[in-house]
């Protein structure tokens, strides 16, 4: 356990799905004590087998809590998921180095 | 993440977890769930504009305005948005003052919960399974890890956080800091000891 400064969000997609989450609470799409509720047990689940750290294994359990909210209320189905981010992966696959990354319209 | 291959024939693929959120957030925007100008503005929000300096400010006050420190004794949450600190994560705010007989310490057993709008986003210690775990079990041996040790007579009390009520330690004021004006008492308070893994340090 150390005490010096860290950065806010150590990497960029912790900080993207941490915006994510609040904005969504802030739309009245999800209620913040429900949320608690649901990651911290994900993290209670996740932290059985491992000591968890406050960084990417923190975030992995908040993705994961909100991937299934998502799921469950519809708003963004697994297998919609599973598909977008298999095409975001071809994206980046297929742009050349240097390039911004852009979505195929069709994706 | 390294980024030196210019050699690279396509872009530098993100992890897994960054091309799953990217996915969520494509999904949620294309049905017009969200608007993802206001994922930007959130993050630059934390990155840059709120921090634990909005805190120091609010226990410089309370050191040194006695009609404020009843405030914030009464109703913290009131007390700090007359300074203009309210919002995400600071629905209700409760100030703890230490003491030569109380030292007060907070965490979030459940997750995370921190007072956002006085103290920014929490630090990766504070989230870690480590704190989460030992700050009630073992509050002396986790504050002397960070540099703390308390006189045997000083109790320590520990908050657990909650969505619902975020705590917010008021140091004890350094001795020899009378001549100081608020900024420089401000100056003092440092992040940790507003979460009381740190005291404020003398001038």
């Amino acid at each position: 356990m150390n005490t010096r400064p860290d950065p806010v969000f150590e990497e960029p997609w912790h900080a993207q799905v941490f915006a994510l989450t609040v904005h969504l609470n802030e739309s009245g799409q999800l209620n913040w004590s429900d949320w608690a509720a649901r990651f911290g047990a994900t993290l209670k689940r996740h932290g059985l087998s491992k000591e968890l750290n406050g960084g990417s294994d923190y975030f992995a359990a908040w993705l994961e809590t909100l991937e299934a909210v998502l799921a469950e209320a519809g708003a963004a189905p697994r297998h919609e998921t599973e598909t977008m981010a298999a095409a975001w992966e071809q994206a980046y696959l297929s742009t050349p180095h240097g390039q911004p990354v852009k979505l195929n319209s069709t994706g | 993440m390294p980024h030196d291959d210019h050699d690279h024939p396509h872009a530098l693929l993100p992890p897994d977890p960054a091309l799953r959120v990217k996915a969520l957030e494509t999904i949620l925007t294309r049905k017009g769930l969200i608007d993802p100008a206001a994922l930007d503005e959130i993050i630059d929000t934390y990155e840059n504009k709120i921090g634990p300096k909005n805190g120091a400010q609010v226990v410089a006050r309370a050191w040194s305005d006695p009609g404020f420190l009843e405030a914030l004794r009464a109703d913290a949450t009131a007390a700090v948005k007359d300074m203009g600190f309210y919002g995400r994560q600071g629905e209700h705010m409760v100030a703890v003052e230490n003491t030569p007989e109380v030292h007060n310490m907070v965490v979030c057993t459940l997750c995370s919960c921190y007072p956002w709008p006085l103290l920014g986003i929490p630090p990766g210690w504070y989230k870690s399974d480590a704190y989460r775990a030992r700050a009630v079990r073992e509050p002396r041996k986790v504050l002397a890890e960070f540099g703390v040790t308390l006189p045997d007579e000083t109790a320590v009390r520990v908050w657990d956080s909650t969505a619902e009520v975020r705590y917010l330690v008021i140091p004890m004021r350094p001795e020899g800091t009378a001549g100081l004006d608020r900024d420089a008492l401000a100056a003092l308070v440092s992040r940790d000891s507003m979460i009381g893994t740190g005291l404020a340090v003398a001038p």
